[in-house]
């Protein structure tokens, strides 16, 4: 009885920390970004302060707005982009059967073990070469080739168990490849794409480096790289609340986006196509 | 708008693994044959030639008098249905059945005329709304035939399409799909089973398959009484033949052959002189053989009675190989460890040579299918 009690009581102390840390930066944020003055300065883990300013202050200011635009539309591409590429790929790799197939695969996850850092060189130059530097097309080019590696292997793996005979009867029935990717495995792909176009998306709008690199001026910055240099009244001055305010508007979009499609995450779809 | 379908020395071949040896066949426009023969012998692949989804390794392949070779499986006018049943489970029943009209862009109309027809015929009107997942396996069954009615196909083909269902519900759907060919009497159909009960009871004529050769076509009483050869024999009745090895003594019709024990057996085979002194093998169907007081073909101690209500099994250890089943009318009494002698009348018996090639039976007649 007692060895129970201990049981459940550590359970859920674990949970309760494993929570108050994953939450508490986020929240922390939060609490900042409605601060403003010298408030900022003051240690409160609980809701004293309550003033737009910061808000108010980064979306009338500066082209923060405009990074935001960026953003969704880098990230936004970068998904489409990766995933007509990834479901097109999958469709090769898992059903067609060619020489070299499983090379292919290897090669395709290898390529994705490479650190952005030690490719920056190089695709900079690509960039360059394809005259790119500073437009979003320089970010949607790189943030896609990162992406495909990842969403083509976990693409391939789902399309790889959808069962052959469904797809031989839509050959019979007279589909074409594109017609039996788009009209029969598409829609039994839901969650895989669901999943992976979620996590490029994240991916996307999360990254720094390259974004960083590619971007020369404040138009073509996405807002990572706008937050990290958002500069206060003076080159002493970090503006703490403002960037709390940005951070936590950067990150609306994302829960918004996990709340849509968590319930499009129809599971099981495939059960009654097959015998069962 | 009905074709046959004719085989020239079809073979097919994955890279060097060859699985089917030069298949020769002739199946005329509406006849329902049977491809039966042990798993692994190349049913499946005979049937994905025909209907496209695999290549043709050497050999044509004509439906309806033309070579269909390098047609791709929507062009040859052929409707499938899998074992699985394939349905697309993300649409309705009535979708399902649709996806082919509206890929060979029928008209709406049409569509929904020839969906509502096959949905009538198969009693599924009442599901069109469902998705596949909210049906039963009988069900399904009847929605992927239902599909393949709706493209009002030449050629329809089954591959073991109702390995998947239980015991009652496989004997039903045999009758509906023999009703449906009574029905649609100009299509051909093409049918593949491991199960020899499916392939008597539906086929017009049947095809028994093994290691990818073609052991024997003809129709189910023909494969019955006069098979080819030992493969045929055993593999077509239920339980299969009984075997037994013996020396020819004398040729011409009848024959007598001489059993490593007992007596000399008397078979009504046409055998040629010099086949005298060859070893050769006889066989004899559990239901031909008939308890008797006299002398009798083999005679042995009852191991195992099976008892199945309208008939009794019996098997006998007569001190050959293996055990002689017998297989005698429900209410006839047996008693286990008795002494048991059984017999056949000559024209029952069946003989084979060293190679397992039949030997012509005498004057034996049946009904001409
Ligand atoms: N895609 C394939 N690659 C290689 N061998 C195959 C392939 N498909 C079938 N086979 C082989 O061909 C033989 C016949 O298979 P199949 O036609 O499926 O037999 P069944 O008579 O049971 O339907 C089997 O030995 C199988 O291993
Ligand atoms: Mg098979």
């Amino acid at each position: 009885m007692l060895w129970t009690y201990t049981k459940t009581t550590s359970f859920y102390l674990l949970v309760a920390v494993i929570v108050l840390v994953s939450v508490f930066p986020f929240y922390y944020a939060i609490l900042t970004s409605f601060k403003s003055g010298t408030a900022l300065f003051e240690i409160t883990y609980l809701p004293t302060h309550f003033s737009l300013d910061n808000y108010i202050s980064v979306l009338t200011t500066g082209s923060f707005v405009r990074n935001f635009g960026n953003s969704i539309l880098v990230a936004t591409s970068v998904v489409v982009l990766a995933l007509f590429l990834a479901v097109t790929a999958a469709f090769a790799l898992a059903r067609v059967s060619f020489r070299g197939r499983g090379l292919l695969l290897m090669t395709i996850l290898a390529v994705s073990m490479f650190p952005q850092i030690a490719v920056l060189a190089g695709l900079f130059e690509l960039v360059r070469a394809f005259g790119l530097f500073n437009t979003p097309f320089a970010l949607i080019f790189s943030y896609t080739i990162f992406t495909l590696p990842f969403t083509v292997w976990v693409l391939t793996t789902f399309m790889r168990d959808l069962p052959v005979e469904i797809e031989e009867a839509a050959i019979v029935d007279g589909a074409s490849p594109w017609v039996i990717i788009t009209k029969v495995f598409m829609p039994l792909m839901w969650p895989a794409l669901v999943t992976t176009g979620l996590l490029a998306f994240i991916a996307a709008w999360n990254e720094f480096l390259f974004a960083l690199t590619f971007t020369s001026s404040s138009e073509t910055r996405t807002v990572p790289v706008a937050i990290a240099l958002l500069s206060g009244a003076s080159q002493y001055e970090i503006p703490w609340g403002r960037i709390m305010a940005a951070s936590v508007i950067v990150t609306v979009p994302l829960v918004v986006l996990v709340l849509i499609f968590q319930r499009k995450i129809v599971q099981g779809l495939t059960a009654g196509g097959v015998k069962g | 708008m009905s074709a046959g379908l004719k085989l020239n020395q079809v073979k097919k071949a994955y890279g060097a693994v060859q699985v089917l040896h030069g298949i020769d066949l002739d199946i005329k426009s509406g006849e329902f044959v049977v491809f039966v023969g042990p798993s692994g012998c190349g049913k499946s692949t005979l049937l994905r030639l025909i209907a496209g989804l695999e290549d043709i390794t050497e050999g044509t392949l004509e439906i309806g008098g033309t070579v269909v070779n390098t047609l791709p499986p929507s062009k040859r006018g052929i409707a499938m249905v899998f074992q699985s049943y394939a349905l697309y489970p993300h649409m309705t029943v009535y979708e399902n059945m649709a996806f082919g009209l509206k890929l060979a862009k029928a008209s709406p109309d049409e569509q929904d005329k020839r969906v509502r027809e096959a949905a009538d015929m198969l009693q599924i009107t009442p599901y069109l709304d469902r998705l596949p997942k909210q049906l039963s396996g009988g069900q399904r069954q009847r929605v992927a035939i239902g599909r393949a009615i709706v493209r009002d196909p030449k050629v329809f083909l089954f591959d073991e399409p109702l390995s998947n269902l239980d015991a009652a519900l496989r004997v039903a759907t045999r009758l509906e799909i023999a009703k449906l060919h009574e029905r649609m009497a100009d299509t051909t159909m093409v049918y593949v089973t491991h199960d020899q009960v499916e392939a008597m009871t539906l086929a017009d004529r049947i095809v028994v398959l093994n290691y990818g050769v073609v052991e024997q076509v003809g129709t189910p009483m023909e494969l019955y009484h006069t098979p080819a050869n030992l493969f045929v024999a055993r593999f077509i009745g239920s339980p299969a033949m009984n075997i037994v090895s013996a020396t020819i003594t004398s040729s011409g019709a009848p024959a007598t052959v001489q059993p490593k024990t007992g007596n000399p057996v008397t078979i009504n085979a046409e055998v040629d002189a010099t086949y005298v002194d060859a070893e050769a093998t006889f066989g004899v169907r559990p239901e031909d053989l008939v308890p008797t007081n006299g002398p009798g073909l083999f005679t042995g101690t009852v191991s195992i009675v099976e008892k199945l209500g309208e008939v009794t099994l019996a098997y006998l250890d007569t001190g050959l190989p293996d055990p002689i089943t017998v297989k005698i009318d429900g209410d006839v009494e047996i008693i286990k460890g008795a002494t048991m002698t059984v017999t056949a009348p000559a024209d029952r018996l069946h003989l084979f040579d060293e190679t397992g090639a039949a030997f012509p039976r005498m004057q034996f007649s049946h009904a001409a299918e």
